[in-house]
């Protein structure tokens, strides 16, 4: 059974993502990305990770999904969507990056399958059984990881603090 | 019957239980809201739908709603966006109706040698569940006012959108302190918690351990941001419906209902959250696996499946309890005004969360000792 809702999660995730970059309309682009993170939401799901999956729908979906919806509303109907593409010119770089991404995708992959290298199963953290439970979460996050997971909520502050600065200098 | 099919039974039983339950809440909380605030008011109020005379309070109204927005026009405006002007108000229902699975409605039933937790989604992390289902109801109000075509729609879902989110973050941090109370984010775990004496050295087995008693500024804020959420009255500035236009201006027929029935779901979702985390959920004072233990010491025993059958009618009472202080509070107050209620809940419920979740901290390290 489990392969079989993957099989069906994982078309309804690439039709979407495949969705989001053809569809025209702005706001059905972004709906169609908030239908691709409830896709990756369910497969974290299906390996366990319950409070990853959760945390994804919450944070990304909820949160972050609302933010861009809310701002494509404010600025439609733009310039940027009805006009020819003023950034025509990046499509050049996109084909090369792509096959770049491609490629280190599949290095991964490859490195995975023979258990070495990077991303192998050998380089990630022994966490037990429950490996996406919240209580292992919260001890790798506040244990092994402390250190790092302090430095990114000082980033995630200081990019706060700022747009609060940027913001504020512009009303005035 | 084999085994997996009798599996299969529980299951949808379990699912179809919550899904009733909601639904004919939801469905009555149309019929209280009319009747209550008529009573609140002195008036009569709704009393005149009647089937071969029976007239029952005006209790068929409810079903005279129902086939009145089922056979009234569809109407589509010419500009709207189609497809997302009809999958709108499902959107809104549909994520508001599943966030009631990971809310238990009983403990453990042990029937035929099988344990039934009474509960549609047994989840580790159940709280985070709920609030993300409820998170996605924000889209529902977005699409709507996006999608009719309309700038004082879309205004009205903007508003809705930008309450919703101040709502759900207060929400998510007044949460937080009771988690940290019961030491887990499992509904049913944080329930049996609560079942627990109430610092037993001082009133010994008297008071149980709800949530009210351990976090009553958590009580307090958790049902002002759930009101906010259910954007009613008196937050009902996204809609309402007597002055201003809001999101669903362009909605005629059963898709209007459709909203008007999310609402009235997610207030009984905010009032199971409430009996779940605040009023000892399913919890029944003193009574434990086996039958009653008074702390004067009688006991009266009891059959296992009675015992989770007062729960389950003990759930159910605290929910109905809950929705109608909601909706006394609903006929008490006035309507905020937008930024009144946007201050509320950025520069009041967030920052009080916030400092409850600090305070709970250092009383629980106190407490425990770190």
């Amino acid at each position: 059974m489990a392969l079989g809702v993957f099989l069906i999660v994982a078309i309804v995730a690439v039709a979407s993502a495949l969705a989001l970059v053809l569809r025209r309309n702005p706001i059905h682009g972004a709906l169609f990305l908030v239908v691709n993170l409830g896709c990756v939401a369910v497969l974290y799901l299906l390996l366990g990770a319950e409070f990853l999956a959760l945390a994804q729908v919450i944070i990304y979906a909820g949160a972050i999904m609302v933010l861009f919806v809310f701002a494509i509303m404010v600025l439609i109907p733009g310039k940027e969507e009805t006009g020819p593409d003023p950034l025509r010119s990046q499509r050049l770089m996109a084909v090369p990056l792509g096959l770049f991404l491609l490629l280190e995708i599949a290095l991964v992959l490859w490195g995975s399958r023979s258990g070495g290298g990077v991303g192998g199963a050998a380089s990630l953290p022994q966490v037990g059984v429950r490996a996406g439970g919240i209580e292992s979460v919260g001890r790798l996050l506040l244990g092994d990881y402390l250190f790092a997971f302090e430095v990114t909520s000082i980033l995630l502050l200081a990019a706060l603090v700022g747009v609060l600065t940027l913001a504020k200098r512009k009303s005035e | 019957m084999t085994p997996t099919m009798a599996g299969l039974g529980i299951a949808f039983g379990r699912v179809a239980f919550v899904m009733l339950f909601v639904l004919t809440m939801g469905g009555l909380l149309t019929w209280v809201e009319r009747k209550q605030s008529a009573v609140m008011q002195d008036r009569i109020g709704a009393n005149r739908a009647s089937i071969f005379g029976l007239r029952l309070l005006g209790l068929f109204h409810p079903l005279a709603d129902a086939i009145k927005m089922l056979t009234k026009e569809d109407f589509l405006p010419a500009r709207a966006d189609r497809t997302l002007f009809t999958l709108a108000p499902f959107v809104s229902v549909v994520s508001a109706l599943v966030a009631f699975a990971a809310i238990p409605f009983g403990d453990v039933l042990r029937a035929g040698g099988r344990e039934i937790p009474l509960q549609a989604v047994t989840l580790n992390a159940g709280i985070l569940y709920v609030f993300a289902m409820l998170s996605l109801g924000v889209f529902g109000v977005m699409m709507a006012g996006w999608a009719s075509a309309n700038n004082y729609a879309l205004l009205g879902g903007q508003r809705a959108a930008a309450l919703m989110i101040s709502a759900e973050v207060a929400i998510g941090a007044s949460i937080m302190g009771v988690a940290m109370v019961y030491g887990s984010l499992d509904m049913m775990e944080i329930i049996r918690g609560q079942g627990a004496p109430l610092l037993p050295q001082w009133f010994g087995d008297w008071i149980p351990k709800w949530g009210i008693f351990t976090q009553l500024p958590a009580f307090i804020l958790f049902l002002a941001a759930g009101m906010a959420a259910t954007k009613r009255i008196p937050f009902d500035f996204p809609e309402g419906e007597s002055e201003i236009i809001g999101y669903f201006v362009e909605y005629s027929g059963m898709k209007f209902g459709m909203f008007m029935m999310a609402d009235f779901v997610e207030t009984v979702v905010i009032a199971g959250l409430t009996t779940a985390l605040f009023l000892g959920g399913w919890q029944v004072p003193y009574l434990a696996g086996d039958g009653f233990r008074f702390p004067w010491g009688a006991t009266v025993a009891l059959a296992q499946p009675l015992v989770a059958l007062l729960q389950v009618l003990a759930f159910c009472l605290k929910v109905a309890v809950v929705c109608w202080f909601l909706m006394l509070i609903r006929w008490t107050l006035p309507r905020f005004r937008y930024d009144q209620a946007m201050r509320l809940g950025w520069l009041g419920l967030f920052p009080l969360s916030i400092l409850n979740v600090a305070a709970t901290g250092l009383v629980l390290v106190a407490w425990r000792g770190p």
